[in-house]
């Protein structure tokens, strides 16, 4: 399971504030906590920054990079930023995220030329987000030819179905599911990510609901998620699938979070 | 009145079965359809948003209450003198431009009509130019939504081009979704800033108040 670390967004209130001090010592702990917790990206997005963004999320990255050995999720709106981030990091990035809106798509596919860094694609395009699996999958198919066209492997696409609230159609998850299943048999070699906070939109117990509905996106195939890894339990289901779903030789990642206490019976 | 306490409760619980039975039976014993509508049927989505607020129902029971208050208005509506009776107000709902998301607007539109007022759903990608065209053809209601960091600050375009338009006075402006604060409302000159529906129904309703 890949997992990239999303608690560097400036959206949250600590983040924000420490940002605002430039407490370094802070931030960069965070991103260490992340590492250690197992994430495989640190996510930067400090896309709330509206007018000073630029600054901040080059400020942040230089911090996060000097701090963990992983690399960097470079996460914002702008595409400048975006380019100003590749220019900057010394490991190959991932840079979330493309859509096939025309705008965004072309704004972003000039960065990925070269093949210089991993991309989440978003599986929207200029008709909305899509609430069934068929334009799920007609969506991520579109993107990862195009993307391939500009030289990415597949095994540097993030997909990302985008999943839809529960509490407003309890067919969002099937559909969901159901086009992850597609995405990683249709398009084999891609990797399918996602966010979570999205599919408890609007019901109580939302952590319980993300973190159950981790471990059905696994069973159907998905390899990735932007979560938060300090998210104990969290973390202890998706040790846990990965051992059931055969993804964990001789079961020695379950039994080595085991004895480093990080897993919650 | 006990039936108009079970119409609510029916329409609180999302009893989606016994509804029609329920209105067809007040019918029956003569209650006005007037009434029927706004002391059971409406009352009874006015439970639903207050609970909501408090945080007590969640949104699939809120959806599920509002197809059953829909359920009994199917029945109801055949006996309201002129069809349809008079909305409290009109409201045009619609997202900013380059912003697709339709969740939270949905809801609000959904909620809005529940409970007696007519919505003008937009839809989504909307040009600051559709909100004044609302505006010129007289609806006083504007609600604006926007989910991205990149897309809210449309609002404040919006709030300009109704007031290059000197249209600004002759409508209340609402706006909500997940970067909207009360700070930035004030700040872009809206009237309103709705956390979620049912802060939006208390708001018109301050305004739109029998």
């Amino acid at each position: 399971m890949i997992v990239i670390g999303e608690r560097i967004n400036t959206s949250r209130k600590p983040i924000h504030e420490a940002l605002e001090k430039r407490d370094k010592a802070f931030l960069q702990e965070e991103a260490r906590k992340q590492e250690a917790a197992g994430a495989a990206y640190i996510d930067v997005n400090c896309g709330s920054r509206l007018n000073t963004e630029y600054d901040d999320f080059l400020w942040l990255v230089e911090l996060v990079q000097e701090a963990v050995s992983v690399p960097l999720s470079l996460d914002s709106p702008s595409a400048k930023v975006l380019e100003a981030g590749l220019a900057n990091v010394d490991k190959r990035p991932l840079i979330n995220s493309i859509t096939l809106e025309k705008e965004r798509f072309d704004e972003v596919a000039p960065i990925l030329e070269g093949n210089r860094a991993d991309i989440i694609a978003l599986c929207m395009d200029d008709s909305g987000i899509p609430n069934a699996t068929e334009k799920i999958v007609e969506n991520a198919a579109a993107l990862v030819e195009r993307l391939e066209g500009l030289g990415l492997e597949r095994s540097g696409i993030f997909v990302d179905p985008l999943i839809q609230p529960l509490s407003v159609d309890t067919e969002n998850g099937n559909t969901a599911l159901k086009a992850i299943e597609r995405i990683m048999t249709d398009l084999a070699g891609v990797h399918t990510t996602c966010g979570l906070s999205n599919v408890s939109y609007g019901l109580p117990e939302r952590f319980l609901v993300n973190r159950t509905f981790i471990v059905c996106a696994m069973a159907s195939g998905l390899d990735s998620a932007i979560i938060d890894p300090l998210d104990k339990k969290m973390m202890t289901n998706i040790l846990t699938a990965e051992m059931i779903l055969g993804r964990d030789e001789y079961c020695s990642e379950f039994i080595d979070a085991m004895r480093e206490g990080r897993l919650t019976p | 009145m006990a039936e108009m306490n079970d119409i609510v409760e029916a329409v609180f619980k999302g009893k989606m079965k016994e509804i029609g039975n329920l209105v067809q039976g007040a019918l029956d014993a003569g209650t006005e359809p007037n009434t029927i509508l706004d002391d059971g049927l409406v009352h009874g989505m006015d439970v639903v948003a207050e609970k909501w607020k408090a945080g007590e129902v969640f949104v699939p029971e809120v959806l599920r209450s509002a197809k059953t208050m829909q359920t009994g208005m199917d029945v109801l509506k055949p006996h309201l003198v002129g069809g349809d009776r008079k909305p409290k107000a009109t409201f045009a709902i619609g997202t900013v431009k380059g912003d697709l998301h339709d969740i939270g607007k949905n809801l609000v539109a959904m909620m809005l009509e529940s409970v007696g007022y007519e919505v003008i759903n937009l839809g989504v990608d909307l040009d600051p130019s559709v909100f004044v065209q609302q505006v010129e053809k007289g609806i006083q209601c504007i609600g604006m939504s926007a989910l991205l960091t990149t897309t809210v600050t449309q609002m404040k375009l919006i709030i300009d081009s109704l007031q290059e338009a000197g249209l600004r006075d002759k409508c209340k402006i609402w706006v909500g979704g997940a970067p909207v604060t009360q700070e930035f409302a004030d700040e872009i000159g809206a009237d309103f800033y709705a956390v979620d529906a049912a802060h939006c129904i208390d708001q018109l309703n301050s305004v739109y108040s029998d």
